[in-house]
């Protein structure tokens, strides 16, 4: 094999697309303005495909695909915006709401969160599912930022951006199903980690999980476009 | 063209919907000529009345009270529209759920008090154990989120529900809006 790249054709919602080898079905689309809901991708972090969000129909095949995670192949066919799809995308979103507390007037994400968003992006204007009323923890043992459980839809992108860009690792997952929670080192408080305090995670939390301490009410916009900006300059050093 | 029967209902709120229907200032008047508002808590009728074209309902399903109250209303009105997030989702009120209605009353009455502590039990209704939206009690047919919904949000939407026009809640607002 030559190392030229290999040009596959395919279509995304009945536009021909052309895409290179390995490329995302995700990358593919927003590449050609084609808008695919997400809550767990981040550009600059690794895709795991935990929120489910960016489901796909692919012509011939009865499985959804997580368009995040899911590579394109020549000749492929994809829809992303059926009437299946967006009753699917707003039941998730229903579980999001009815899984944890969001109660989203009294949020430091207030008007800032992409729970939020999505939600009055894909016409959600209730829940149909009883809301489970959880009692969560809120760990505030850190002396900049705090972590609310109550708030967090367990998109894992704390964890990957801990690991992976900043190198330090102290987030993980702890427990499954309903128990599912993040944790810092092994479950120790945020603030007896080893954490490094340099904040990404907090950038990073699309909802009002992690947020500043310093900041008052819901003045906080979070500022993830630093992510791309950090790879770039590290791959050019 | 006889005038459309406005109710409008203060369940377990903080009455925010109210304000900001009434936020909508002189367009009132507007809406004036199109509806008559026969219950309210800024009117002065006791009693739901037998026939109401529209009701708006804000705040949560809290109390026997609020679920008498919200059922009677469903009974009684030809469109039900969940106003504002607690009636939606809980919101506020709910936040007392993983808690609990004892540990609350203890705080409040008992453990607050400076003088005579005990939980109040004449006259007030119980509380329920856990506070839900009343979709969970009755059909709705619109909902209208946001804490509050804003004064455009409420022209906007009782406009189109008063004259039949088409109603796109979510361009209008969104939970916590």
């Amino acid at each position: 094999m030559s190392d030229a790249v290999e040009v596959k054709t395919l279509i995304i919602d009945e536009q021909e697309v052309s895409a290179r080898r390995g490329q995302t079905i995700l990358e593919v689309a927003r590449e050609n303005d084609i808008n695919i809901p997400t809550l767990c991708h981040l550009d600059g972090l690794g895709d795991v495909g935990a929120c489910r969000l960016c489901l796909v129909e692919i012509k011939g095949s009865n499985k959804l695909l997580p368009a995040c995670v899911a590579t394109v192949y020549e000749g492929m066919e994809v829809s992303t915006n059926t009437e299946r799809l967006r009753r699917y995308r707003r039941n998730i979103l229903e579980l999001l709401f009815a899984e944890r507390n969001h109660t989203c007037a009294v949020c430091v994400s207030n008007g800032h969160c992409e729970l939020q968003t999505m939600a009055q992006e894909q016409g959600l204007t209730h829940v149909r599912l009883p809301y489970r009323n959880p009692e969560l923890a809120v760990d505030a043992s850190h002396e900049r930022f705090t972590l609310d459980h109550n708030r967090c839809i367990l998109c894992t992108r704390c964890v990957r951006v801990c690991a992976e860009i900043e190198g330090a690792h102290i987030w993980d997952l702890m427990g499954r199903g309903e128990a599912c929670t993040v944790i810092s080192d092994l479950h120790e408080e945020w603030g007896k980690s080893a954490c490094t305090r340099c904040g990404k995670c907090v950038q990073v939390c699309p909802t009002g999980a992690l947020f500043d301490k310093s900041k008052v009410g819901s003045d906080q916009p979070k500022n993830p476009d630093f992510l791309p900006y950090l790879n770039l300059m590290r791959e050019a050093r | 063209m006889s005038k459309l029967k406005l109710a409008t209902v203060w369940l377990d709120g903080c009455s925010g919907c109210h304000m900001s229907f009434l936020d909508m200032d002189e367009r009132l008047l507007e809406l004036a000529e199109l509806v008559d508002v026969v219950y309210s808590p800024i009117v002065d009728t006791k009693e739901f009345p037998d026939e109401v074209d529209i009701a708006l309902v804000e705040g949560a399903v809290a109390s026997v009270d609020d679920e008498k109250k919200i059922k009677k209303i469903r009974a009684h009105s030809k469109m039900l529209v969940a106003m504002g997030d607690c009636a939606i989702t809980g919101n506020v009120p709910a936040m007392r759920n993983p808690i609990g209605p004892e540990t609350i009353l203890d705080r409040a009455y008992i453990e607050n008090a400076s003088a005579q502590a005990q939980i109040p039990c004449v006259v007030v209704p119980k509380l329920l154990k856990i506070v839900r939206p009343i979709h969970e009690f009755v059909k709705v047919d619109v909902y209208l989120p946001g804490c509050p919904p804003s004064a455009d949000t409420f022209h906007t939407a009782l406009t189109a529900l008063v004259t039949g026009g088409p109603l796109d809640v979510s361009a209008l607002t969104r939970f916590g809006a």
